[in-house]
């Protein structure tokens, strides 16, 4: 190392100088931001957490109940919710006193096999529920028939225009990725749905989460409007959650695998990196380096 | 470095074949026998990774292409169907997303080593501008590919860099109209940007190819950067760097799978899951991350140079900053290759690297955001309290004469017992003054940490006092300010002095420390080695 003179030295103090100026720079302007989302510890935040599908099920109530009446979802179909992963699965499972085959949503402790979507109950009814607009095969002309598991979520409106002229000219966003697609992610979705605080400007609502601070959406929750069948409090706050959960599975249906995948991929790399590292350093003795 | 060919060929096969196609003698002697410096130290490992991330982008890129639709009403749903319903698109989709980072991780390592160790200097001044090449095509690639999924961030993005290129003199509005198919960002500028996001790989392969060539052709630079003397200074290519680069390449796999399995958005951007609408302009448009940089450095020039506009100038800077890197074997004035033994170019280099560092997290910022200031913003209202209001027409003789007309109309005011007046100018030479005669005039000062804190703080003032005045003058007062843009003003200028300044002047005059004989010197401290 070669011996240090003046310049070096003052060189050095003045990229550290400049280190700590951005650093105390940066943590002035996190400081400012203001109306951050509520950190909610919700399942699926660690990297081993998974979804919570009865939350999952009792939001897609919420999603279908409330939000659906404007909201569409295009990128999902109904048989998502049947599909390995979602939070209407489908497992058979054999009683073992009786020897009699049932059926359950979500994958049993041990045994039990998987329901084909196509033959999954729940995800006929939910899909047959709503009424899709299709091709009459005989006539050629638009009809109306019952929804089928391959049908995506049926759009409340038949296009952007329909969708404005009922909403005051707003346009109520598609919800597939909605938690992909805004900063804070499901954090912000929850706080955007709690942050109402009853001030209004003209038709628009405060809501001191939403960017602007003014948004055209009304307080779309109210106690006690949708029936939970599982005992959950019927509150604003459960609905808020639940129905967040859900659109965070939506976003990503396939979180559970791929966080699953990820924990043999980083195991498997930790082991080759370490008989790798030990590979090498047997190549490498007796070599100077 | 090219020396007789080691190569013999084992079987009958490998004898038939070597004497029609070589290609195992080729792959023999460049990754076998090559002979490769001892000393080599982690920061050589970044070019397996670089191999790595290629081919990992092709063969993605392959596989979503088959499911993409290039399609300004389907492109995004077709991206989102290639995650949700192809199998394992769950896993491809985000590791060609977050595979472009992990790109540009391994390609800015590599090019800073490159820099620190002067593996630019002779004899491998072509080698480093092929590596230079591949760095801009990478870039397009990048931005090519970025505008695919055809989000906000998509759309917004290819508006500001088609626009950019507008901004120069005389083939601008061409060349922009031309990538555009339009005059427009619309359909067929998704067409073309998915032809050339794929046509744009194989070309960096092509160039990765000439760019291994004449890395085997001028032999590798080391830690020492002294050049390789003896069969001493050398270990062969396999076994000893191959294994070295895979266990590099093992841990560089483990971020990268932190980064696909766990946090596969968090590089991106929010706004490019909203579908691209050309109506609606996002709150802010900024690049990926891995050109941040750039962008600070387009944006620092928000002032006009002599005849050229501030947008040509950033423009210009922007391709300068990479240009330049071009020019770097000539401008480096120093006979000494690694800063291992430059002391003070190395304190340089290392605010370099901050300095680049800096404005990538510009190039992230509003520009316009204060980050220091001299005092408060302020303002100071002046009213008349009660009073009688009079008013006088202004009407000049012509539009320069308007303020000293004015003026007299003020002092005949005045003369009249007016104690506050204020101009309101209606045209070009028209123009009404009024005045308060009588009436008790105060005064009061605001303060604020924003200009918005202070407009409000006026208008506070200004319901407070209500009717009870006819007309406030209001004085405002900014404090010197240094914003994101200033800060990237300075960054920018030490990015270019460095190259244009620093490095040519201090090849001349710094003092090198000493510089090992050889290579193996140092590290065999002139013991005999085994092996090789």
């Amino acid at each position: 190392m070669a011996k240090r003179k003046g310049l070096p030295k003052m060189l050095r103090a003045l990229s550290a100088a400049a280190i700590a100026a951005i650093a105390v720079a940066g943590v002035a302007l996190a400081a400012g931001a203001a109306h951050h989302p509520e950190d909610h510890p919700f399942s699926f935040d660690s990297p081993v957490g998974n979804y919570d599908m009865g939350q999952v099920q009792r939001g897609f109530q919420v999603y279908q109940q409330v939000c659906a009446a404007c909201h569409g979802m295009d990128n999902l179909a109904y048989r998502h919710l049947g599909e390995e992963g979602g939070p209407f699965a489908a497992y058979r499972v054999r009683d073992h006193e009786t020897g009699e085959m049932t059926m359950q949503i979500g994958r049993p402790a041990h045994g039990g096999s998987f329901v084909a979507v196509t033959d999954n109950p729940w995800v006929r009814a939910i899909a047959s529920e709503a009424t899709i607009t299709d091709i009459d095969p005989n006539s050629g002309q638009p009809a109306d028939r019952p929804g089928r598991p391959s049908d995506h979520f049926r759009n409340p409106f038949p296009n952007e225009i329909a969708a404005r002229a009922s909403n005051g000219g707003a346009h109520p966003p598609d919800l597939s990725s909605i938690t992909l697609a805004r900063h804070g992610g499901a954090d912000y979705i929850r706080s955007l749905l709690l942050g109402y605080d009853g001030e209004m400007q003209g038709t628009l609502y405060h809501n001191p989460y939403f960017p602007g601070g003014y948004i055209a959406m009304p307080p779309p929750l109210n106690p006690d409007v949708v029936l939970y069948t599982d005992g959950s409090p019927t509150t604003v706050e459960q609905y808020a959650t639940d129905v967040t959960a859900f659109l965070q599975w939506a976003a990503d249906p396939h979180m559970e695998q791929r966080k699953r995948t990820g924990l043999v991929v980083l195991g498997f790399l930790l082991a080759l990196s370490a008989l790798l590292y030990l590979a090498y350093k047997q190549v490498w003795r007796g070599e100077s380096h | 470095m090219s020396g007789p060919s080691t190569y013999e060929p084992a079987s009958g096969f490998t004898r038939w074949l070597d004497k029609r196609l070589p290609i195992l003698r080729l792959a023999h002697d460049s990754f076998v026998a090559y002979p490769t410096p001892r000393n080599l130290n982690y920061w050589w490992t970044f070019g397996a990774m670089l191999s790595l991330c290629l081919v990992v982008q092709i063969v993605t890129g392959v596989v979503l292409a088959m499911h993409y639709v290039p399609h300004v009403e389907h492109a995004m749903d077709s991206v989102q169907r290639f995650r949700r319903d192809v199998p394992f698109g769950w896993l491809i989709q985000p590791m060609h997303a977050v595979g472009a980072s992990m790109f540009f991780i391994a390609v800015y390592i590599h090019m800073f080593r490159g820099l620190y160790y002067g593996s630019y200097k002779a004899p491998r001044e072509i080698l480093w501008i092929l590596g230079c090449v591949i760095y801009l095509l990478m870039v397009a690639t990048a931005f090519l590919g970025y505008t695919l999924p055809w989000g906000q961030m998509s759309f917004w993005g290819a508006t500001v860099i088609t626009n950019l290129l507008g901004a120069l003199p005389l083939v601008g509005e061409s060349i922009k109209n031309w990538l555009m198919g339009g005059f427009a960002i619309d359909q067929p500028t998704l067409n073309r940007f998915f032809s050339l996001h794929y046509l744009l790989p194989f070309v960096i392969a092509g160039v990765t190819v000439l760019h291994v060539w004449a890395l085997h052709e001028a032999g590798q630079n080391n830690p020492t950067g002294v050049d390789v003397k003896s069969k001493a200074d050398t270990v062969p290519f396999t076994p000893h760097a191959t294994m070295k680069d895979l266990f590099a390449v093992s841990l560089f796999l483990i971020l990268f799978s932190v980064f696909v399995f766990y946090m596969p958005d968090a590089l991106g951007h929010a706004d490019n899951y909203i579908p691209a609408n050309p109506l609606q302009t996002p709150p802010e448009i900024v690049p990926e991350w891995y050109l941040l940089p750039f962008y600070a450095i387009l944006r620092a020039f928000d002032f006009n140079i002599g005849p050229i506009d501030s947008k040509l100038a950033g423009v210009l800077a922007m391709f300068a900053a990479i240009g330049i890197l071009f020019l770097l074997p000539w401008l480096d004035t120093s006979r000494v290759r690694s800063m291992r033994y430059r002391p003070i170019a190395r304190q340089f280099f290392l605010i370099f690297v901050v300095v680049c560092v800096v404005l990538g997290w510009c190039g992230g910022q509003n520009p316009g955001r204060i980050l220091a200031k001299a005092g408060p913003f302020s303002a100071t209202l002046t009213w008349v309290q009660g009073g009688q209001v009079v008013e006088a027409p202004v009407s000049a003789s012509s539009e320069g004469g308007f303020d000293q007309a004015a003026a007299a109309v003020e002092q005949q005011l005045r003369g009249q017992g007016a104690t506050l007046t204020a101009v309101r100018r209606e045209g070009a030479t028209q123009g009404v003054v009024r005045g308060v005669v009588g009436g008790a005039e105060q005064t009061r000062t605001v303060r604020g940490e924003t200009a918005d804190a202070v407009e409000a703080e006026i208008t506070t003032v200004r319901a407070e006092v209500g009717a009870a005045a006819p007309f406030f003058i209001v004085e405002r007062r900014v404090p010197p300010t240094f914003t994101v843009t200033n800060l990237s003003q300075v960054m920018t200028a030490y990015y270019f002095l460095f190259f244009l300044l620093i490095l040519p002047i201090l090849g001349l005059r710094e003092t090198p420390g000493r510089v090992p004989d050889t290579i193996a010197k140092p590290v065999t401290d002139g013991k005999a080695q085994g092996a090789a």
